[in-house]
């Protein structure tokens, strides 16, 4: 058991009667803890270093460091407010669209630098696509909602590349039983959890490397949410997936590995079947177990 | 994770669920380790009200096994416990199976004090029976105390206890081996005596997996299959 964790607080530091701003806390708190079991892997399809997150002055991440292997399915799990969902936001620079939000460190999809100026965020967002909590089709048919990604994209001359695409991405997210016959009919006619494999369909549709899930069934039943799960399992054979989840059995379920946040900072990864058996840090099994943190 | 705090879930109802199933667990401890002492004390003293009370109570073993196995069911079914609260319902579920099988042992060592009793031969063995029972006794015993306080100390000293047990029971039955070739007519009345101390023995072997159990409850290792040196040097890798 590590028992240097989080032994500094920004408290500390204005005990300390240093000026409080928000790169002193940072800097504080890179030295105020360690993150405990297998933050780093060989293959590493997204390499994040020393990430910091701010929200105008108030830190939303302390220096956080995670690898997320190629084909590997990463959970991230933590009570609300922790950062979870900031920090998978980070990972295709969808932080960039809110003003107040600051983000530092390092961000390597392979090699490149995803901050990097010369990154263009509407290609990397096609490599690394994005899943939400709730289903949010297009108000446009089945068909169409697949097909919109690859044509801004350039990635079909022809109709019937097109209609390969759309085939194979429905086939893919496990919906194209369920829509064949309906293609041209809209995509919010769909039910809750038929919407949502929709979205994941034109996830898939411009070929991601990675896969980002926020929260991806919190709006769906037992039913569609097994499905969902099932896909994920299929999907990692081909894609890398970062999920965010409420649901610690989901985590359990579908993930290899498990990172648990709590108030900004990455406290734990480990293999899921270390942490739902025997975590190394007391406040992964006090969340995990539901005892009072 | 040493401290397992087992009554700081945010449910209340989590917490007496899994108090009230370390509390079935102890309390069946505690029948089949009285059971122990009878069966010994009616092999020893012949006594065979005190044996048919050992068979009765094994009714009451079997009806608590069933009740905790109802337990672990309906916290897995209800809460789907994870670390230490899964670790714990794993360990007594599997732990409840070997106090099963005490109780099943001593039953057959009460069975023999029937049996020997119906004899009019004093068999030989008898000092090593009692010998043995207290022995085991205690390991059982201990067993108890190390899941009540999460002792692992005190668990691995129980496995380390049972080699002595195995020793002490392959020695009596050397003697005993002996003392029948010296006369076959000893046979039949030695035999008894035998399963008794097999009994024992066997009761021995359940308190040390147990014990295992206790060290993969408190620790996350599981450590079965291992001698009790093997055992400490795990532990001390942690």
């Amino acid at each position: 058991m590590n028992t240097n964790v989080m032994t500094e607080t920004a408290g500390d530091i204005v005990a300390e009667n240093k000026p409080v701003t928000a790169d002193t806390i940072a800097e504080q708190n890179a030295d105020a803890y360690e993150t405990v079991g297998n933050a780093f892997c060989d293959q590493a399809k997204m390499s994040m270093r020393n990430v910091n997150v701010f929200y105008d002055e108030k830190q939303a991440i302390y220096d956080v460091n995670l690898d997320i292997g190629t084909n590997e399915v990463v959970a991230m799990i933590g009570p609300s407010g922790c950062g979870k969902s900031t920090f998978l936001r980070c990972l295709n620079r969808m932080n960039d669209t809110i003003d107040i939000c600051r983000v530092e460190g390092q961000f390597y999809l392979e090699d490149q630098d995803i901050n990097d100026k010369k990154m263009d965020v509407v290609p990397l967002r096609a490599r690394v696509g994005m899943v939400f909590q709730k289903p949010n089709p297009f108000p446009k048919s089945i068909y169409d909602n697949v097909a919109y990604g690859p044509r801004i994209h350039g990635l079909a001359d022809r109709r019937s590349d097109l209609d390969e695409i759309v085939e194979n991405s429905l086939q893919k997210a496990g919906l194209w039983a369920e829509v064949k016959d309906r293609l041209h009919q809209p995509g919010t006619g769909l039910s809750g959890g038929q919407q949502q494999r929709l979205c994941i369909a034109r996830t898939i549709a411009v070929s991601p490397e990675v896969i980002l899930m926020d929260e991806p069934c919190s709006a769906l039943d037992p039913i569609a949410t097994a499905k969902i799960e099932e896909l994920i399992d299929e999907l990692s054979q081909n894609y890398t997936i970062a999920i965010v989840t409420h649901s610690m059995q989901q985590a359990a379920r579908v993930s290899h590995r498990t990172a648990y946040f709590h108030l900004g900072k990455l406290i734990e990864v480990n293999e899921t079947e270390k942490v739902f058996t025997n975590p190394d840090h007391e406040l992964t099994e006090a969340y995990i177990t539901g005892r009072f943190g | 994770m040493d401290k397992l705090n087992i009554d700081r879930h945010i449910s209340q109802q989590y917490n007496s669920a899994l108090d009230d199933l370390k509390k079935e667990f102890l309390e069946m401890g505690g029948v089949v380790e009285k059971q122990i002492i009878d069966a010994v004390q009616s092999v020893a003293e012949a006594d065979v009200d005190t044996a048919q009370k050992v068979l009765t109570t094994e009714q009451d073993v079997d009806a608590r096994e069933m009740a905790i196995d109802d337990l672990c069911t309906q916290i897995i079914a209800r809460r789907q416990p994870t670390a230490s609260d899964l670790r714990l319902v794993m360990s007594v579920s599997k732990s409840t199976r070997d106090l099963e099988r005490i109780g099943d042992e001593a039953s057959k060592i009460a069975k023999m004090a029937i049996a020997i009793s119906e004899s009019d031969d004093v068999p030989h063995g008898f000092s090593e029976l009692r010998n043995l029972g207290r022995q085991v006794h205690d390991v059982v015993d201990m067993t108890l105390t190390a899941f009540a306080r999460y002792d692992v100390d005190l668990a691995v000293e129980v496995v380390s206890k049972d080699k002595v047990i195995d020793r002490e029971y392959d020695t009596a039955m050397r003697e005993l081996i002996t003392y029948m070739m010296e006369d076959p007519r000893n046979i039949s009345r030695s035999m008894n005596v035998i399963w008794a101390l097999r009994a024992l023995e066997r009761i021995g072997d359940h308190a040390s997996n147990i014990s295992e159990q206790i060290i993969y409850l408190v620790k996350g290792l599981d450590v079965r299959h291992q001698s009790a040196d093997e055992m400490v040097q795990q532990l001390n890798q942690e």
